[in-house]
């Protein structure tokens, strides 16, 4: 098995994220982190799916995906020509001694305090989920008192834009 | 041209542009605003169903009959659901149909209101596509789109859900609608350097099969399956959805494959180096062990949803396409070949199937009792009503037996619920095949079993004039179930006996009670008489009870599983293979 990611642009209309999701229950698809968010265009919305899957069975996610209505374009992110982001916010127990020694890590991984308490600080931080479980790695000892985490989402290098093609398709019909 | 009306006026007023004649359905709170328009339209005429689920098959028989979308209706909540069964089973066969259903009004919706179902939430999985609808001006462009997305591309079921206080909302109607679909476009069109690897591999190929499935028919690609075939000498397959799109009495023809297929179509697929797939899905009841099915062959797949090919069995030439573009290029690039010298030689391949077909014929057990075989009743329906006729079957043996032994030679004159198996489907969909082709002769062939679970729909036909014959074949059992209980469960027959000894319910007073002619026939030597009876009888429905012999066995069988090597011609009788030279 290995992780691949989609860059999937739906139709930004109700129930479409349940068409999705739906799909990959039924299909005994994993999904391994999902993010949806709207794009540049009003009319279309942006979900970064990673799935957890052979190659074989991806090209039947793919398939089975495309043959949604609402689905407008399916285009698979390699991660070296692609970069891809989480967003975490934990809040992490401290005190007098110990916040100077969490600020230096949040720090190292440029990451950001956006809270502070007397015994707690709030961070947030983006990353590769590489980058963010070595965060996490390194803050677990002062005490972790809680942790939310974003999906994936990811955008392909260089100038070219997937949307573009997948705009005009949409002008076209309206 | 726009106009001023509700939108219940502008759904009926849609219907009729797309060119529905035709809805199926049963009225109820929610969607009572649509029927009280479609009481005044001239084009659109409603059948009034006694289940859901019946206006469901109904439909579903129509579009198969027609080769247009069959439409239901039915109200919100328990109207919805009954259509749940049709709907998946039309997902199943890729039957285009259209489901209109009411649904409480949109401020409602959420509040488990009376008779709320959040039916295009159930029918997700079920559906091609579906909508909810909660505004007025949204009907028109959404009727529009529901019957491009059922009809185009595979076929398959579309659901619209209209909410009530969009239906009697006022709105603007025009037509024609701008469709707003830029995720949907089927692709049509074969890529031409695929259909010349397929023809390179066709002449190459020693022992090739044209392995045919229901796409082939959808695409009204028969006449062209059958130049091909001539054109090549390749040896047919018809597999269940396929019955009928090449013709029973070819030559070429080597019979239905799977579970319950001819030892001669079994052998060609298990025995072939190149199986030439066009609309068909590799199905389970096909292939048995997907590993060991058809283990020497390269595979042509062919299909119009890409989604098919290398689903279960890798595909080494892969074409997405409609059947019918993708034959035409066929023939003309193996044309071509030949013209250039280039022709496949398949003597040898004819010499071991021909074996086949002679050694290992279609054949059924006689009872000494003297009492009914039902392979004999399908062979004289067959001989007396001939291959211009629609047949239509249910689930289990009989369905079994229709498509063995009824001769088909007409695409489509087969039609049966395939993929779902849904019991039931025989009564309401030879219905609606009757509707779309009032002047076919329309037999129902079904069992007891199933025709206990949707005759109501009798009632349907007898006061709508739609003259259907049913064949019930009545062994007191839900035979299929049995046929497995007998072979592994020991011969325990748990909760499959029908008892129909004490004749609960008497089908021919049944009949009786829905307005039609009711006949009886017990006795081999009863059956072209009652045949030819119920042949005369044309203005009202007929149900011809025959009682069969409850330990007629469906043969040759693939056990559920195994392997297709493991083919049983009649119990504890393999088959044997010719060796590889």
């Amino acid at each position: 098995m290995s992780l691949h990611t989609l860059s999937v642009l739906v139709e930004n209309k109700p129930g479409v994220l349940a068409r999705v999701a739906a799909l990959f229950s039924r299909r005994g698809f994993n999904i391994e982190s999902l993010a949806v968010g709207p794009t540049e265009h009003d009319d279309i919305s942006r979900m970064t799916i990673v799935v957890n899957v052979e190659a074989l069975p991806l090209e039947q996610v793919t398939k089975q995906l495309n043959k949604l209505v609402n689905v407008i374009k399916i285009v698979e992110l390699d991660s070296a020509q692609s970069v891809q982001r989480e967003l975490m916010l934990l809040k992490v127990r401290t005190d007098a001694e110990s916040r100077s020694h969490v600020l230096e890590v949040v720090n190292l991984f440029r990451a950001r305090c956006v809270d502070v308490a007397p015994d707690a600080v709030t961070i947030e931080v983006t990353g590769t989920s590489d980058k963010l479980k070595a965060f996490v790695r390194v803050l677990e000892p002062y005490g972790i008192k809680e942790l939310v985490q974003s999906g994936m989402v990811a955008i392909g290098r260089g100038a070219r834009s997937i949307t573009d093609r997948s705009l005009r398709a949409l002008e076209r019909s309206a | 041209m726009t106009e001023q009306m509700t939108g219940a006026q502008a759904l009926v007023r849609a219907l009729e542009h797309v060119g529905v004649d035709t809805v199926f359905g049963i009225p109820g709170g929610a969607i009572l605003p649509a029927y009280d328009p479609l009481y005044d339209s001239t084009k659109v005429r409603h059948v009034l169903v006694r289940h859901e689920q019946g206006a469901g098959h109904a439909a579903e028989g129509y579009a198969q009959a027609t080769g247009r979308v069959g439409v239901c209706m039915a109200t919100s909540g328990p109207g919805a659901t009954n259509l749940v069964t049709p709907i998946a089973d039309a997902y199943m066969d890729s039957v285009p149909i259209v489901a209109i259903t009411g649904q409480v009004a949109s401020p409602m919706i959420g509040t488990d209101a009376f008779q709320e179902a959040d039916i295009s939430g159930i029918t997700m999985p079920i559906t091609k596509h579906n909508f909810l609808v909660t505004q007025a001006e949204d009907i028109p462009r959404t009727i529009a789109e529901a019957f491009h997305i059922a009809s185009t591309g595979r076929p398959g079921p579309v659901l619209v859900d209209i909410a009530k206080d969009a239906l009697q909302a006022t709105t603007t109607f025009s037509w024609p609608p701008v469709m707003q679909l830029p995720g949907y476009r089927p692709v049509t069109r074969p890529h031409s350097k695929q259909i010349r690897e397929a023809a390179r591999l066709m002449t190459e190929a020693r022992r090739p099969v044209l392995y045919v499935g229901g796409g082939v028919h959808k695409a009204g690609a028969s006449a062209e399956l059958r130049e091909l075939a001539e054109l090549t000498g390749i040896p047919v397959v018809t597999t269940l959805m396929a019955r009928g799109t090449f013709p029973d009495s070819h030559p070429q023809h080597m019979g239905m494959p799977g579970m319950h297929g001819t030892v001669s179509a079994v052998g060609a697929l298990q025995q072939s180096d190149l199986l030439i797939a066009l609309g068909t899905r590799f199905d389970d009841r096909v292939t048995g062990r997907l590993v060991s099915f058809a283990p020497n062959a390269k595979v042509i797949h062919a299909d119009i949803d890409p989604a098919e090919i290398s689903k279960n069995r890798h595909a080494d030439v892969p074409i997405v396409g409609d059947c019918r573009e993708v034959i035409g290029d066929l023939i003309a690039v193996v044309r071509g070949e030949q013209a250039a010298g280039r022709k496949g030689d398949y003597s040898e391949w004819w010499r071991i199937l021909n074996g086949y077909k002679e050694t290992y014929p279609l054949g059924y057990e006689q009872f000494a009792d003297g009492s009914l075989a039902p392979q004999y009743v399908m062979e004289r329906l067959s001989a007396i009503v001939g291959p211009e006729a629609y047949y239509v079957a249910g689930v289990g043996q009989h369905q079994m037996w229709a498509a063995q032994f009824v001769g088909y030679e007409n695409p489509g004159t087969f039609i049966n619920s395939g993929g779902a198996g849904t019991m039931g489907f025989a009564v309401p969909a030879a219905m609606g095949a009757k509707m779309g082709r009032p002047d076919a002769t329309v037999w129902a062939i079904d069992g007891d079993g199933c025709f206990q679970m949707t005759n109501q729909e009798l009632a349907t036909c007898a006061i709508e004039g739609v003259p259907i014959k049913v064949a019930v074949i009545d062994n007191g059992s839900l035979g299929m179930v049995r046929q497995w209980q007998t072979l592994f469960y020991d011969e325990r027959y748990s909760n499959t006996d029908l008892q129909q000894v004490r004749r609960i319910p008497d089908f021919v007073k049944l009949a009786e009670a829905y307005g039609c002619v009711g006949l009886r026939c017990e006795r081999p030597e009863d059956v072209d008489a009652t045949i030819r009876k119920a042949m005369e009888i044309n203005d009202v429905p007929v149900v011809v009870d025959f009682v069969v012999h409850r330990d007629a066995m469906v043969w040759p069988m693939v056990a559920a599983g195994t392997s297709n090597d493991d083919i049983k011609y009649a119990r504890d009788m393999a088959p044997k293979w010719e060796s590889e030279e």
